[in-house]
């Protein structure tokens, strides 16, 4: 199937000498939400800019529905919606006039059937004639999801869509990004909060000092790199683990009431049969068990740090050097 | 050509004008007809005529010039300059709308408001002081190319302000003194000779002059080089806003 968005060798260097970006090869496919994850400062923010034409690239080029986003930026542009990590409005326009404003912005004739929709769906409909400043933060945080959404695009930018909302507000917008998919719209959302990308994405690129460290589909993202735990409940506390279980993958928690045992997901051979059997053997018991698989935020904690050291160890071998 | 996306601007900023009605239109025009009343109405009718012209009659072209001036930078400045202070600017830059069209926009709409209130002022004089328009087709022409000319200006200043202060240092210590200076409550030639000859450095000048030609049919200078000097200064402000677009200068990282 042909991507929607197709990013070639970009990078960005910003006049101060700051590298942003650097040599970003992605492929988003049509009607998937793609999640970019990365922790402050990895370059998710530039990436989008530059998509949406804020930013201009240092190298590289983009297509966005095969129209590039510099020879081509009407029809690239027309196809986009941009959802910023800053709630920047005009305080003082109506929240109609800020929707009609965005969808004229974008060479939309008047279509009010179509932002009526939109703001109903959004819950806005009541405070159509309201003025921005007068709305709560959550409320102007679905105003900038309306106004993106106003000239109906078919791939939608989410720069941290949920940062700062509420719990149910949170519930909300992944109900309704969800729906967005559902018609047909490419979703590529940024986030901090891993457990939204684990709840809503297709597939997730981990982006980290500029580079795009990999991208994966969620499912055999979290296959490939997870590990699953067996947690035993223990009646009596353990000091540590007794030296005849010492070579297997074990560990304690705090205060020794838990055994845990670390095992491959994708292994054939678990070992989890043969640690229970020893530890009968060992005249060990426990009154309860659980297992529980790694979740995305763990997988991304590895990625990002395991990076962060070979960075490291680049650098002071250079050093030594 | 994206027409809804300049007419979206531009409806944008027409609209902030019929929001703030009293500081956009209503201010301006009683702070002019105050000078009307002073210079026009009380001293104006101690005074002599300048160049067969009454003095009340004779300071409205400079007055509307020097409101003109004032409200073409000031509007067109703060159209682009708040967007940029509160972050909405992204929208505007994200959408697929060239650099001419969103200039038309913004440049567009301040123009408008400018024109309005140049005529509004006018009309407004016409309670005090008695004139007449002898060119109405060339005073129409210096009025819109005044407006657009100092509205793009204005869009300069509000690209390269990064603060409010910024905003106002230009229209306030150089545009008002200039305006002051270019013969709007006098004749240069009433000036000393070596002054008249400095006073031709200052390009406000020949846009004072060349409006009150088109009331009165008397000028400062010649009415070519008032034309010519105005369209220099046009040039000069479209191909500096080329070159912010083209570099992204102040507006795009």
């Amino acid at each position: 199937m042909e991507p929607i968005i197709s990013i070639k060798g970009l990078g960005k260097t910003y006049a101060g000498g700051f590298t942003a970006l650097q040599n970003i090869d992605l492929e988003i496919q049509r009607g998937e939400i793609f999640a970019l994850l990365g922790p402050n400062g990895a370059g998710k923010t530039t990436l989008i800019s530059i998509v949406c034409g804020i930013v201009n690239p240092s190298q590289g080029n983009v297509t966005v529905s095969d129209f590039d986003i510099q020879r081509d930026y009407r029809s690239a542009r027309r196809a986009i919606g941009l959802v910023p990590q800053e709630i920047s409005t005009d305080s003082f326009e109506s929240v109609w006039g800020a929707v009609k404003f965005s969808r004229g912005l974008f060479g939309k004739p008047p279509n009010p059937a179509h932002l009526e929709k939109i703001l109903r769906q959004l819950s806005l409909w009541e405070k159509k004639d309201n003025k921005i400043i007068t709305l709560s933060g959550g409320m102007k945080r679905r105003l900038m999801i309306a106004k993106a959404l106003s000239h109906e695009p078919s791939v939608l930018f989410l720069d941290e869509p949920t940062a700062g909302v509420d719990v149910e507000l949170r519930q909300d917008m992944w109900e309704m990004v969800r729906g967005l998919r559902d018609s047909g719209v490419t979703v590529i959302l940024t986030t901090h909060y891993i457990e939204e990308a684990e709840e809503m994405a297709d597939r997730v690129g981990v982006i980290n000092r500029g580079e795009l460290v990999l991208v994966e589909d969620k499912k055999t993202l979290m296959q490939k790199m997870g590990e699953k735990e067996l947690s035993l409940q223990l009646p009596e506390p353990l000091q540590k683990i007794p030296d005849s279980l010492a070579d297997l993958p074990l560990r304690l928690n705090g205060d020794g009431s838990q055994l845990i045992y670390r095992f491959d997901i994708k292994s054939e051979n678990t070992g989890i049969a043969e640690f229970l059997r020893r530890l009968n053997s060992a005249n060990i018991e426990f009154r309860d068990l659980h297992t529980r698989e790694s979740s995305l935020e763990e997988i991304f904690v590895n990625l990002v740090h395991g990076a962060r050291r070979e960075h490291e160890k680049q650098l002071s071998g250079e050093t030594q050097e | 050509m994206n027409l809804h996306g300049i007419g979206a601007i531009y409806k944008f900023e027409m609209a902030r004008t019929w929001r703030t009605l009293m500081q956009s239109i209503a201010s301006p025009v009683l702070s002019t007809s105050l000078y009307f009343i002073v210079f026009g109405a009380a001293i104006g009718s101690r005074m002599g005529e300048v160049e067969g012209v009454s003095y009340g009659a004779f300071i409205i072209p400079g007055l509307i010039m020097l409101a003109l001036l004032g409200e073409s930078i000031s509007n067109a400045s703060f159209g682009i300059f708040f967007p940029k202070f509160s972050g909405t600017i992204y929208e505007v830059l994200s959408a697929p709308v060239s650099a001419f069209e969103i200039v038309a926009g913004y440049v567009g709409a301040a123009a408008t408001k400018s024109i309005l209130l140049g005529l509004l002022i006018l009309i407004t004089a016409r309670f005090f002081v008695d004139y007449e328009i002898l060119h109405p087709f060339w005073m129409i022409t210096f009025l819109v190319l005044t407006a657009v000319t100092f509205s793009l200006f204005g869009f300069i200043i509000g690209i390269w302000a990064d603060d409010f202060q910024k905003l106002q240092v230009i229209p306030l210590m150089i545009v008002t003194p200039l305006t002051f200076l270019g013969g709007a409550f006098y004749s240069i030639s009433m000036l000393p000779e070596f002054w008249q000859k400095v006073t031709l450095f200052n390009p406000v000048v020949y846009l004072i002059s060349g409006f009150r030609w088109a009331f009165y049919g008397v000028s400062d200078v010649n009415l070519g080089l008032s034309v010519g000097m105005t369209l220099l200064f046009l040039v000069l402000c479209l191909t500096t806003i080329w070159w912010i677009f083209r570099t992204g200068y102040r507006i795009k990282t």
